[in-house]
């Protein structure tokens, strides 16, 4: 059985509000899940339901066997860890990373053993008798994140910790995380609506909207396979390329797809990725109205192209480039590297790889 | 609620703005290949500003043309938004001047220099319309537009912006990214002769942030309105500016496209601010026909002559790599890439995987190499593992040698004659 599971999870306010709708998650113990959303989805109340902060309205949460829905948070065993504040500059490093344990009134000798051990495993036993000031910014990094995870719950709780760092920090950060909870192996669920961060950290992203779940997958499956038009445009910078059109059926082979803007035939081929697909899309009987979807990576320039457009816009980007073309198809997104530039309202001819096109429901959204 | 000064009436307005107004319409960019004209719109020239004990502004020059998005990069407290208030007028300079189109304007008030200033909070009035709003700065007084100017200027920038369906609701009913098009709908329908932006992105989300810069870019790009944009986004920077200017402490480090800072960084300091993940930065002392890492791992073979020690730079995807500890199938598939070959490729100093993070089309690894740690930033197809040996091997011609004393120094403000050597080397 999964270490902590989420059973029809339920949350509606006083007012009438829902904000969670029904969750159903099986995590496994040592997993870093990632809840990722938009606001509003629901993705941090569900974190405050399993911190026990919120009391959910329906449904149930279990925890290595044990039914938590209605605990308090103090006998949950979780730890919730809100952001990486910055350190005291009056305490040594190793008060700075036995305060939560002091504040929680842990006799001295298991503070002094806890603080060591965790030390240890960071490599940062040789600073623990230094001020912060006298250290790089990188080890203050991994001072405070020794400080958010010296209690050692059975679940880390993370609601978007990284939210008020900087770029360059936020990546040093999510790095320690990382490395920290793969050597640590304590079950993590963290919340951002930051969609690469979700993807660099996770084993598997929740993705949420409208206080439901979109897709549960690892970030490869979420990112090539993405369960509905929500999800496509939502993971991905820039989320995927869509195409509206019409999918019609031919013989046994695979369906065509048809754009409805310039009536452009465009190849599909079975994808192929690195897990076996669940479902595979079955032929339509007749026309369908569809929604064909592709990566900007997956769109190529290529003098043989089907398709012609005029480059709108080049958005530079150091080790890449991302060409906005105004396409037969409308407006497509193109990933290149950056060697060359392409003057604005240049002509180019697209191709798309067949192997990566997504195909949707254009009524449901759902994948096909 | 703040009133936003700059987008009441601007003096010189009335004349151009009627007939002037839709003029340029919201048309399509395609086709208009103009390059950015060399005709200098704004000009600052040694522009000092002292808030307290800070000297926020020391002797900063610099140039944004006629149909430009200048981009001013810096970290917090580098004196980006000191520097916009100063050209608004909000601030008035120590020292130095600043013109537009050719006119001393360092003493004018705010409201004849004709500007529009978005600013980071959306600064609406929460309990107007999204209409009223936008009619606000066209009613102010000694404007005098005629009503069905207002009308039509008001459902130019609508459609422009998409927030057509928005006109007649509360402000405070709006989502953030709904708020910050209104701000910027305000700016543009007054017509302005300078747009100042001072981090209208930064409080959206990821996702709209993405959405809008290029929004941004082909909207201002229609109405062919300079702009002067500030951010210490520098992705921000990189994707949306024209040109460059990146300020530290005051000063002008370099001044440039995007490419040249990104490709020809003038100093380590300037490197470091754009890129992500930043730029790997390695000691290195020549031995023996190479540049060599402080833990004796050969990098790139060295010129003949010049100093022993550089600091070198190289950014994440400019690093090939093979696997070691991996059957061959599992090899990257950059690890055939030869071009601009540097032999060197030294199995005896393997790095060591520390952390993968896949983004996408690309995955970015922290390895420990070279006696430090380095990003390499793959093709994703790569199946590399924490704990997994790998070769990496540095680009020739993509690394740069900075002068190790330049580490700390703020670099001169332009691009000097002798270039930092991007390649530097066979």
């Amino acid at each position: 059985m999964s270490f902590l599971i989420l059973d029809g999870l339920q949350k509606t306010y006083p007012d009438g509000t829902p904000a969670v709708r029904g969750i159903d998650l099986s995590i496994e113990r040592g997993e870093l899940i990632v809840l990722l959303g938009p606001s509003g989805c629901g993705k941090t109340t569900t974190l405050r339901m399993i911190a026990g902060l919120e009391l959910a309205t329906g449904g149930a949460i279990r925890m290595g066997g044990q039914d938590v829905t209605r605990l308090r948070p103090s006998r949950r065993d979780v730890g919730m860890v809100f952001q990486f504040y910055a350190l005291y500059p009056h305490l040594t490093v190793r008060e700075n990373i036995a305060f939560p344990l002091r504040a929680a009134g842990v006799p001295a000798d298991q503070i002094r053993s806890r603080v060591d051990a965790v030390a240890a495993r960071m490599e940062l036993g040789r600073l623990l008798a230094s001020y912060p000031k006298q250290l790089s910014g990188g080890d203050q990094q991994k001072i405070s994140l020794a400080r958010a995870i010296i209690r050692h719950p059975a679940v880390y709780l993370m609601d978007e910790p990284l939210g008020t760092l900087d770029a360059d920090q936020r990546l040093a950060m999510r790095e320690l995380i990382r490395a920290e909870q793969l050597a640590s192996k304590v079950t993590t669920i963290y919340v951002t609506h930051d969609q690469e961060e979700a993807m660099s950290l996770a084993d598997r992203i929740v993705v949420m909207e409208g206080g439901r779940i979109r897709q549960v997958g690892t970030p490869a499956e979420v990112y090539d396979h993405p369960a509905d038009l929500f999800v496509a445009a939502f993971v991905g910078s820039p989320g995927m390329n869509f195409i509206p059109g019409e999918l019609r059926p031919e013989g046994a082979g695979p369906p065509s797809f048809v754009s409805a803007e310039g009536q452009i035939a465009i190849e599909l081929s079975r994808p192929r990725g690195d897990f076996e697909r669940p479902t595979r899309p079955s032929p339509p009987s007749r026309a369908s109205r569809a929604t064909l979807g592709i990566r900007c990576e997956h769109v190529h320039e290529d003098p043989d192209g089907s398709i012609a457009g005029q480059v709108l816009t080049e958005e530079y980007l150091g080790s890449a480039s991302n060409v906005h073309v105004a396409s037969e198809l409308g407006r497509l997104v193109m990933r290149t590297d950056a060697t060359t530039t392409r003057a604005r309202g240049a002509r180019v001819r697209l191709r798309l790889d067949p192997d990566q096109i997504s195909v949707f429901d254009a009524s449901t959204e759902q994948r096909l | 609620m703040s009133v936003p000064v700059l987008l009441s009436a601007g003096g010189n307005l009335g004349g151009r703005g009627a007939g002037a107004g839709a003029g340029a319409g919201a048309g399509s960019p395609s086709g208009h290949t103009s390059p950015v004209t060399a005709t200098p719109f704004l000009s600052l020239r040694g522009l000092s500003k002292r808030l307290g004990r800070t000297q926020a502004l020391a002797g900063i020059s610099l140039e944004a043309h006629a149909d430009e998005l200048l981009v001013v990069l810096g970290p917090t407290g580098a004196g980006k938004t000191t520097l916009l208030r100063t050209i608004a007028g909000l601030e008035q300079p120590d020292a130095g001047s600043i013109s537009m189109a050719g006119r001393d304007v360092t003493t004018l008030d705010p409201a004849a220099r004709d500007i529009a200033l978005v600013f980071q909070n959306f600064s609406l009035y929460p309990r107007w319309t999204v209409r009223r709003n936008l009619e606000f700065p066209l009613r102010a007084p000694g404007r005098n537009l005629p009503e069905p100017e207002i009308q039509r200027r008001i459902g130019w920038a609508a459609e422009l912006l998409k927030i057509a369906r928005l006109l007649d609701r509360e402000a405070s009913r709006l989502s953030g990214g709904e708020m910050q098009r209104v701000a910027i709908g305000r700016a543009i329908v007054r017509r302005p002769r300078l747009f100042l932006m001072d981090e209208p992105l930064t409080n959206l989300d990821a996702k709209l942030r993405e959405a809008l810069r290029v929004e941004l870019v082909e909207l201002r790009r229609a109405l062919k309105t300079p702009m002067v944009f500030v951010t210490h986004d520098q992705a921000e920077a990189l994707s949306m500016a024209d040109r460059i200017v990146v300020l530290s402490e005051g000063r002008v480090l370099q001044t440039g496209t995007p490419r040249e800072i990104y490709e020809r960084p003038v100093s380590p300091l300037v490197a470091l601010q754009l890129g992500q993940p930043a730029i790997n930065l390695l000691r290195v002392r020549r031995v023996g026909g190479n540049w060599v890492a402080a833990d004796g791992t050969p990098l790139l073979p060295a010129e003949p002559s010049g100093p022993d020690e550089r600091l070198l730079g190289v950014r994440p995807e400019d690093i090939r790599l093979r696997v070691l500890s991996d059957a061959p199938q599992n090899q990257p598939a950059a690890a055939t890439t030869t071009a601009a070959s540097n032999p060197i490729a030294d199995a005896s100093h393997p790095a060591v995987v520390r952390v993968v993070e896949y983004i996408g089309p690309t995955t970015t690894l922290l390895c420990d190499w070279a006696g430090g740690q380095v990003h390499v930033v793959i093709p994703r197809r790569g199946t590399v593992r924490p704990g997994d040996h790998i070769i990496p091997r540095i680009q020739a011609g993509r690394a740069i040698l900075f002068d190790p004393s330049s580490e700390s120094t703020a670099g001169s403000p332009h691009l000097p004659s002798t270039l930092p050597s991007p390649g530097g080397s066979p």
